[in-house]
């Protein structure tokens, strides 16, 4: 069995590492910093941290103005306030200004699980990803989520990083993260599987189970939204026959839409889209909810069948 | 940087110069905003003018006090006052709102000495509020002032940030709200009231000054008393007559967002000579 981490305990320690390096890093956090793990920052260094209650839109563009006199500012709260509540203050305080703000935003996606669909964000990839100068990262696991951290404090321009609520499996992966290429974790030529997030584990599985039927898949772990790695994606373009997006997100606007396009305009291929279809999340576990909205190796493995020539 | 501090007479000249200059920016773009442009103008030529600290050839002077107009469609005043003040050369202003310009229709960071766009109301607050806390943190002594619209605190966002500045005890911002009482649709007090306004900004923490936002020796006063507030944010509460200036224009609603034609650009800038 992998190791298996919160992306936010991972977040709230590399905080402090960053910290305590750079006097300059700011922490703001809306009355979630116990869930969001920045809690640990304003432990260590309460002067750098505010607390702005029950205010997302007030935090972001403050979060602005900070950034306007040379701050390196991470805000967080849950993804459906940071991308959905706050999005206006995004576009025109933080991505028009292109200041060096760093959206982490937790509990994204349907394994929210038991707060229901309030509290999932389903569409926050679609919201950011129209925004030009926003930077997008969705971190499969633990420690990917310290290398994005990592990359957006030491990269200029506005971020959003994107974690879940749930404990993930370590990947076992041999590349390095590099920002905006994407990993390819298996080799394969018979099909693409594009994953991001906590989709790259299950994908993994359904990978393992589909080469014991004979199926090479090639996985790819696209962790940066934007810049998208058109490259990767064209490779595989011409390799394989077809592709199959999976992501914990609305089929519009997010990982399968930014393939999409790519693969539309340069080398048309068939691709499957396996995410969350016209409908909000509902209350349940996580593993059930995978289920109930498709996205578990099981409906990968079969999206591979079913469309193999 | 200190700058010469101008007299009353001298800061009344300015005024109606700058009054001037929004006109003929706004002819000459043929679309914009001159009521609030107008109603602004006093309260805008007396803080660049005898109380921000600031350097044009370096604008990003970290010691410098810093300005944003949250109000952002009343850019033109502002655009005249950086141009007064020498951030830019003033025939630029005539670009105002065309294509290639560095002075777009709504604030933008392309302009020098903009520091954050603005255009969307309700935001210009936090941004000040983020102003104010960088400069705590770096224990610098620079103040922040944010030109709010009175229609503009409407927007909830604008309380959010009012309650978080009086909890950070932010007595390094200085609010200015432009009370004209106008706003697109027709007065405030008739689209969506706002009264009372002064107990509401009390209410939430801050130390309220009121005076007439065309008075020049009440603005001035305004601004030094507010340096002395300690432990709070202060607001100055400007009563102001919007299109003030240009007497078809005063208080007149319908030229909140409407460009003067050639007529009445001639008629206006009789009356400011």
């Amino acid at each position: 069995m992998a190791e298996q981490l919160y992306q936010r305990d991972v977040y709230g320690q590399e905080l402090l590492r960053l910290g305590a390096l750079d006097k300059n890093i700011v922490v703001l956090d809306a009355d979630l910093s116990s869930s969001t793990r920045t809690n640990l920052f304003a432990k260590q260094f309460p002067d750098r941290f505010f607390n702005f209650g029950v205010a997302e839109q007030n935090m972001m563009a403050t979060a602005a103005g900070l950034a306007s006199c040379g701050k390196t500012v991470f805000v967080s709260t849950f993804a459906v306030f940071a991308a959905g509540r706050a999005w206006d203050q995004i576009r025109v305080s933080i991505g028009y200004n292109n200041f060096n703000v760093k959206i982490v935003a937790t509990h994204a996606g349907i394994t929210v699980g038991p707060d229901g669909a309030s509290h999932q964000a389903l569409e926050d990839i679609a919201l950011m990803r129209v925004l030009p100068n926003m930077n997008i990262i969705v971190p499969c696991d633990g420690p990917q989520t310290a290398e994005a951290v990592n990359t957006a404090a030491k990269t200029s321009g506005p971020f959003y990083i994107r974690l879940g609520r749930s404990k993930v499996p370590t990947i076992e992966n041999e590349n390095d993260f590099k920002f905006a290429k994407a990993q390819v974790i298996s080799p394969g030529d018979d099909v693409t599987i594009i994953a991001c997030g906590i989709m790259v584990s299950e994908a993994l599985r359904a990978v393992k189970t589909l080469a014991q039927k004979g199926i090479k898949a090639r996985l790819i772990n696209m962790h940066t939204i934007w810049p998208l790695d058109n490259e990767t994606i064209l490779k595989a373009a011409k390799e394989t026959k077809f592709f199959v997006i999976c992501e914990e997100h609305n089929v519009f606007g997010g990982l399968a839409s930014s393939v999409d396009a790519v693969v539309a305009e340069h080398c048309p291929r068939k691709v499957i889209r396996l995410g969350i279809r016209n409908r909000f999340g509902q209350s349940g576990e996580p593993a059930d909810l995978l289920k109930e909205y498709n996205l578990t190796s099981l409906d990968i493995e079969k999206a591979v069948l079913s469309n193999i020539s | 940087m200190e700058n010469k501090q101008l007299s009353i007479k001298e800061l009344e000249l300015k005024a109606k110069e700058t009054r001037r200059l929004v006109i003929e920016m706004l002819a000459a773009a043929g679309s914009g905003h001159p009521g609030g442009s107008l109603s602004a103008t006093d309260l805008i030529v007396a803080l660049y003018s005898n109380v921000l600290r600031f350097n044009p050839k370096d604008p990003q002077w970290p010691d410098r006090d810093r300005f944003h107009m949250s109000k952002g469609h009343c850019c033109p005043l502002w655009y005249a006052i950086l141009a007064q003040s020498g951030y830019f050369p003033k025939e630029e202003l005539m670009t105002l709102r065309k294509f290639g310009s560095r002075l777009q229709g709504h604030p933008a960071r392309s302009t020098p000495g903009v520091e954050s766009a603005s255009g969307s109301l309700g935001q210009g607050l936090s941004i000040g509020l983020g102003m104010s806390l960088a400069g705590k943190m770096d224990k610098k002594d620079y103040r922040v002032y944010v030109l709010l619209g009175d229609g503009e605190t409407q927007e909830g966002s604008v309380w959010e940030a009012a309650m978080a500045a009086s909890h950070f005890s932010c007595d390094n911002l200085c609010a200015i709200l432009d009370f004209n009482g106008c706003q697109i649709d027709g007065k405030c007090e008739d689209i969506m009231g706002l009264e009372p306004v002064s107990a509401k900004w009390q209410a939430f923490g801050w130390q309220v000054i009121e005076i007439d936002g065309h008075n020049l020796q009440q603005i001035l006063s305004a601004y030094d008393q507010a340096k002395t507030i300690k432990s709070k944010p202060t607001i100055i509460i400007a009563h102001t007559i919007k299109g003030k200036g240009v007497s078809f224009m005063e208080g007149v609603v319908g030229f909140h967002g409407k460009a003067p034609t050639a007529e009445e650009t001639q008629k206006a800038l009789k009356e400011l000579s």
